[in-house]
């Protein structure tokens, strides 16, 4: 039987180009297949008329309603500030027990949920309050900043904490530990900072005095001019932020805005215990306290069951399944777009390709879009071509596209040619993306998790993800609706997150966070 | 004879897994000088750990791989080792103004480390021979009565490293010191092991030892 000559069989290859290949392929092909269930209709008649005069408003920015403007700057500031001061005291004291299972959890799930959704939760408990804006940004806010903190923690050289005997593991911690991790902690809270000024803008949205409540207003309106001039305001404040935000005037500043804005709301207890003890229960269960004093309390609940597994049925068909499909099939649209974009425009900003002059304006052009909120950007594409998936594939590929190309075009700088290396495409397909490939799908997976918080959020514009039904819900005042969605939608957040850091540990990508 | 510091009964010692040391058996007392010495590779390091890991909170600890913070200046490396004796409050306001106290006293034992006017640098804008004398510092300000240190002259010349030598033996009971200068470790030290391919070659007093001896463990 077993007469075989011995088989010459090939050795594999040893490819340590497969595994991106694979992960790539396969993303782009569920891409696809989500392409033929997205709606990508335009429902707008002529949005070449629209864009010409917004054209025309971006050419003629109007700056007289200065008054207006001056007063959303300092709003949007003014949150942004004090968000973050609460965000990192409270991310630094969670980041200290950040090694217990559920403290990391608990900040999973803070940071799972998107700062419009806390918003749109707060403005039930303290209406349109300072204390309203603060809350929104400062919790999902400290549930990142204490991974990142605890992260930078963990990673910090061991030898000297090593070195030490002593029984005060704190005061171990703030000579080792902390000074070791200081810099990386106070440059990513920066950053950060940024992001919470961009927060505070979409804030706005959702109707707290913010830049972003006036850019809408006049979008809405078309008055194109007003809006431009808010738009030059909000890049400008972005981009200049280095040369104001200066480590000894953050306490003047931090002064500044809680007297200017003090985080205050008026509070009505009856509110609160409404909210937490009858508007968030799921209706079928209200009121199950008076019926249980009755005779037939085995009854009534067994009726009660029934109606709550009814409602969560109906609401599970109805809502969630789509919001959540929709929410999966823009995302996966969306990562992908989004590097594409990023893989086409890196090489504007990379000395590779461009000159210096020519690279200033190409990177000129992703960091505006790096500045603009995706939100933005999609409220803007959607007055141009309807409530389709279209705008908001668009605002969240080039948003996020512009932020991974910029940092890969920095990364291709301490890439060294060999003097006869090839120019042009040819050097961009063969000396340049093998080598840069790998930081690709590190930078590309780590937005993974951003891309979905944001692509549910998108559906309060009116595109069928979940913060669709969960703005509409709140719209109804159904708030146990709102709840459940709300969770769904960090449950998904959470698996996001879970998935892509799985990725990049199979695939040998750095998994701690970068600077994104 | 007083009750021996540390004991090993025929032990092996491992390291990342691998066993260095095999069939160790050794006693060291209190007011003994000891010099391990060697080829690196000889096992040095590795019994210098373990019998850190049997008397950790009353060893000076000094080991060949600084861990010095490098953005923290040489005052605060050292205040480390004194972390213990203070509460946390103290140890945080010192960490942002440094009290009069334990500057005066850090100051002094900087002058004898030859580090004056380098006191208030960082660690990393430091030379190697000057960090070097920093986490010797740091090791002396633990206050503790016996001294454990892996190469802590290695990157001094000879006359700083015999200076910084007898500062640490004047300031300890107990001494157990890995060494390559074979002649440091004579004039330092009454008594010396030597360690060859994972096991003792010879356990002498200091004037016991043949040049030859020492002479074997490097071939």
């Amino acid at each position: 039987m077993s007469h075989c000559e011995p088989i010459h069989r090939p050795a594999p290859v040893a490819s340590s180009a497969s595994g991106l290949r694979r992960v790539s392929l396969v993303l782009a092909l569920i891409a696809i297949i989500c392409l033929f269930f997205a709606d990508l209709e335009t429902y707008s008649a002529n949005p070449w008329n629209e864009l010409a005069r917004m054209g025309a408003g971006l050419i003629a920015p109007n700056f007289w309603s200065s008054q207006v403007i001056i007063s959303a700057v300092l709003n949007t500031l003014a949150f942004a500030l004090q968000g973050i001061a609460l965000a990192a005291i409270a991310g630094f004291l969670l980041a200290l027990v950040y090694r217990l299972f559920w403290v990391r959890a608990f900040c999973a799930f803070i940071r799972a949920i998107h700062e419009l959704f806390w918003a749109l939760i707060f403005i039930q408990l303290f209406g349109l309050s300072p204390l309203t804006g603060l809350l929104a940004i400062a919790i999902p806010y400290a549930g990142t900043l204490a991974k990142i903190y605890g992260e930078l923690f963990e990673e910090t050289d061991p030898e000297p904490r090593n070195n030490l005997t002593t029984t005060k593991s704190l005061s171990t911690f703030f000579y080792t530990t902390l000074p070791l991790a200081w810099k990386p902690l106070t440059q990513y809270t920066s950053y950060r900072f940024e992001c919470a000024i961009r927060s505070s803008i979409v804030l706005g949205f959702v109707g707290l005095p913010t830049l972003g409540f006036h850019l809408e207003t006049a979008l809405s309106e078309g008055q194109y001019s007003d809006a431009a001039a808010l738009l030059y305001t909000l890049l400008a404040l972005i981009a200049t932020i280095r040369w104001w935000l200066k480590k000894s005037l953050l306490p003047i500043y931090l002064l500044a805005a809680i007297i200017y804005l003090p985080p205050t709301a008026i509070f009505h207890w009856s509110t609160f215990t409404q909210f937490f003890t009858v508007d968030i229960i799921p209706a079928p269960l209200r009121g199950a306290e008076v019926s249980l004093l009755g005779n037939s309390a085995a009854a009534s609940w067994g009726v009660q069951s029934a109606e709550l597994c009814d409602w969560f049925m109906s609401l599970w068909s109805q809502q969630i399944l789509p919001g959540i499909c929709n929410t999966l099939i823009l995302s996966q649209i969306a990562l992908v777009v989004t590097g594409l974009i990023a893989l086409l425009c890196f090489p504007l900003n990379s000395v590779l390709f461009f000159k210096p002059l020519q690279r200033y304006c190409g990177d000129g052009l992703l960091i505006i879009g790096r500045t603009i909120p995706e939100y933005l950007l999609a409220f803007i594409a959607l007055l141009l071509v309807g409530p389709s998936m279209l705008p908001a594939i668009a605002a969240l590929g080039i948003h996020n596209g512009a932020i991974i190309a910029h940092l890969l075009g920095r990364f291709s700088d301490d890439i060294s040619l060999r003097d006869d290396a090839c120019h042009g495409i040819n050097r961009y397909f063969y000396e340049v993306l093998p080598r840069l490939y790998r930081q690709f799908l590190a930078f590309l997976l780590y937005r993974w998790e951003v891309i979905m918080r944001e692509t549910a959020i998108l559906g309060m514009l009116g595109i069928g993800t979940l913060g669709f039904y969960i703005d509409s819900a709140f719209e109804e005042f159904r708030f146990d609706r709102a709840m459940l969605l709300i969770l769904c939608a960090a449950l998904l957040n959470i698996g996001a997150d879970f998935l892509a850091r799985q990725l990049r540990k199979q695939l040998h990508l750095k998994t701690t966070p970068e600077t994104l | 004879m007083s009750d021996p510091l540390f004991e090993l009964n025929n032990q092996d010692l491992h390291y990342e897994g691998r066993r260095i040391l095999s069939g160790l058996s050794l006693s060291i007392n209190t007011g003994e000088r000891v010099a391990l010495v060697g080829q690196s590779g000889a096992g040095k390091s590795t019994l210098l750990k373990h019998l850190r890991s049997l008397a950790a909170d009353r060893v000076a600890w000094c080991p060949q791989h600084h861990g010095l913070v490098p953005m923290l200046s040489g005052y605060h490396n050292i205040f480390m080792g004194g972390l213990d004796r203070h509460s946390l409050f103290y140890n945080v306001m010192n960490l942002i103004r440094p009290f009069a106290e334990p500057k005066q006293e850090i100051q002094q034992l900087a002058d004898r480390l030859e580090l004056g006017d380098l006191l208030f640098n960082s660690v990393d804008r430091l030379s190697g021979g000057q960090q070097q004398r920093v986490a010797i510092g740091r090791a002396i300000y633990q206050q503790r009565r016996t001294f454990l240190g892996d190469e802590p002259v290695s990157a001094l010349d000879d006359f700083q490293a015999e200076k910084m030598l007898s500062m640490i033996a004047n300031r300890h009971d107990s001494l157990v010191i890995a060494m390559h200068d074979t002649g440091q470790a004579l004039k330092l030290c009454n008594r010396i092991i030597g360690l060859k391919q994972g096991r003792v070659a010879f356990d002498l007093s200091a004037d016991q030892v043949q040049p030859e001896q020492l002479a074997a463990l490097y071939q």
